[in-house]
């Protein structure tokens, strides 16, 4: 179980997350939307410890992330796949060595190593790429690899960073069918963290929206398709301007 | 140590740089200009950074195996710029000092001077400027680049401390490799300037050699190695610190790669005068 009690964050003056809290429930697929710069990435972070909050916590499996020490924090890394939202993957390694590096990490044999790659590929559809340069790589290609790469580690949780960002509708929707059947074949509870409404509907059990540093709202997808709350509905029909009172809550089943 | 790192990310230096600017409330203000202050700061991030850097060299399997090829790229890629800037610092050598002399002082003093200089001083320090060009700028934009686009954040979900992997092993070799560089410096500029004696002067070998053993020591080699070997440790965590620090975009990445080369040029010759003062 993934938890954020009232976490805050800021960089310099700019306060970015003011008192943000949400449970993530096992097995399902909470997506966190909000819009561009509202603090959905830096929430994201630091359930892997790549920020630290300034006030508040983040729990994973009843470990408070920023308390835990080096060696804590390798082994709660290991239940956790990440996949970044150009993909980040490495310059200079081809895909194999990409995949493998994180296999190295965990001690994994060669040998097994290599099935695995090729298990994690054949499971975002992308034989054959081995030894090809992340150059050599389309946007989409690259992004599939980046989730390989993620679940050749046999994660518990996936952590997904705007999975769907500067992608065709197509290839976007490819996407979102690796990500569904990714929870499905191997059961992982994940985050996504996107402001693409389709992706959001599509593969989210749950949805979040967050807003001024907080959630605003949290709901299934037909609860939130079904609110009231001007701001959370401006923002899922993508219109300019709020209609209505934006201090009147949505459903009454918030949730968080 | 990403702990540590994050640490050093995260503190508040625009708060405790904004409290220290109230006299009223510190008093430190009235003591020690900001700017101090600031400096004081950065130096105590470079002194945390350093010290991180030692306690990762602990994970030997992370950064062994990617230390030989950092060796290559740092040290033997360095080679030809290196031996370039000796080739001509012999022959100018020779031929100024056979001009300075004009009469009034032996003439196998050549050797003399060229040697010492060259070991002592010359190879070790423009090798050095040369390099905190290349290898710290290769450094600072490299890591600075990974930095923008994630991939240090993605090394770090991989749970690979992101000094063992890629700053202690671009350390070590920058501190293995420069001097060797340096010491093959030191060979192809004092036989490029006893090539130019013989050829341009009107010296004889064995007077060259003369005048090169008159005050040699083995001092004045390792003198030079081991002023080498500071300047590559130096060049090398300035350019890594750097680039671990990059922020925003291509933007970032040549701000960080500029300060990098600005600032290792810059203690190369602080440590210069420091290694003249403890050990000569």
């Amino acid at each position: 179980m993934i938890s954020f009690r009232d976490v805050e964050k800021s960089f310099g003056d700019k306060h970015v997350l003011r008192g943000f809290s949400l449970e993530v429930p096992e097995g399902q697929t909470t997506v966190v939307i909000g819009y561009s710069g509202s603090g959905k990435s830096v929430a994201l972070k630091h359930v892997v410890g790549l920020l630290n909050p300034d006030r508040g916590e983040v729990e994973v499996d009843g470990q408070i992330v920023h308390d835990l020490d080096r060696e804590g924090l390798v082994a709660m890394r290991s239940k956790i796949g990440f996949v970044f939202q150009f993909a980040a993957l490495f310059d200079s390694m081809n895909v194999r060595e990409n995949i493998t590096l994180g296999l190295e990490r965990q001690g994994m044999a060669k040998s097994e190593m290599a099935q695995r790659v090729r298990e994690s590929l054949a499971l975002v559809d992308l034989e054959g790429v081995e030894e090809r340069d992340p150059s050599e790589l389309s946007g989409g290609m690259r992004k599939r690899v980046g989730i390989a790469r993620a679940i050749a580690l046999r994660p518990r949780y996936i952590l997904y960073d705007e999975p769907t960002m500067g992608l065709d509708p197509v290839t976007a929707s490819v996407v979102n069918e690796l990500m569904i059947r990714t929870r499905e074949r191997l059961g992982v509870t994940a985050i996504v963290v996107t402001h693409d409404m389709n992706s959001a509907y599509r593969v989210g059990d749950r949805i979040a929206m967050l807003y001024k540093g907080q959630i605003r709202q949290v709901g299934t997808v037909d609860q939130i398709q079904r609110t009231h709350d001007p701001i959370v509905r401006q923002f899922i029909e993508g219109r300019p301007d709020a209609s209505g009172d934006p201090e009147v809550p949505g459903f009454e089943e918030t949730v968080v | 140590m990403a702990s540590r790192l994050a640490w050093v990310e995260n503190f508040p230096y625009s708060r405790l740089t904004a409290l220290l600017s109230y006299p009223h409330i510190c008093p430190v203000k009235n003591i020690l200009s900001l700017r101090v202050y600031k400096w004081l700061l950065a130096i105590g991030r470079a002194a945390s950074f350093t010290y991180d850097v030692g306690r990762s060299m602990r994970e030997i399997d992370v950064w062994g195996p990617r230390t030989v090829i950092q060796m290559r790229r740092l040290g033997v890629q360095s080679l030809p710029v290196a031996l370039f800037i000796a080739l001509f610092i012999g022959i100018v050598l020779a031929l100024l000092s056979e001009y300075s002399f004009s009469g009034a002082v032996p003439m196998y003093f050549v050797g003399t001077l060229v040697g010492k200089t060259i070991m002592m001083e010359l190879a070790p320090v423009l090798t050095g400027l040369a390099l905190a060009g290349r290898i710290g700028a290769n450094i600072a934009a490299e890591i600075g680049t990974m930095r923008v686009t994630e991939q240090v954040d993605a090394l770090e979900t991989l749970a690979y401390n992101p000094l063992s992997f890629l700053v202690v092993p671009r350390v070590i070799a920058a501190t293995i490799m420069v001097p060797l560089v340096v010491a093959l410096a030191m060979g192809v500029g004092v036989t490029s300037g006893w090539i130019t004696a013989i050829t341009r002067l009107d010296l004889t070998t064995p007077e060259f050699l003369k005048g090169l053993r008159l005050f040699y020591e083995h001092k004045d080699i390792w003198f030079g190695l081991v002023k080498g070997a500071s300047f590559g440790f130096c060049i090398a965590v300035i350019g890594s610190f750097k680039g671990l620090h990059t922020l925003g975009g291509a933007e970032g990445v040549g701000k960080g790669t500029t300060e990098a080369v600005v600032l290792g040029a810059s203690m190369i010759l602080v440590l210069d005068a420091f290694w003249a003062v403890v050990l000569l």
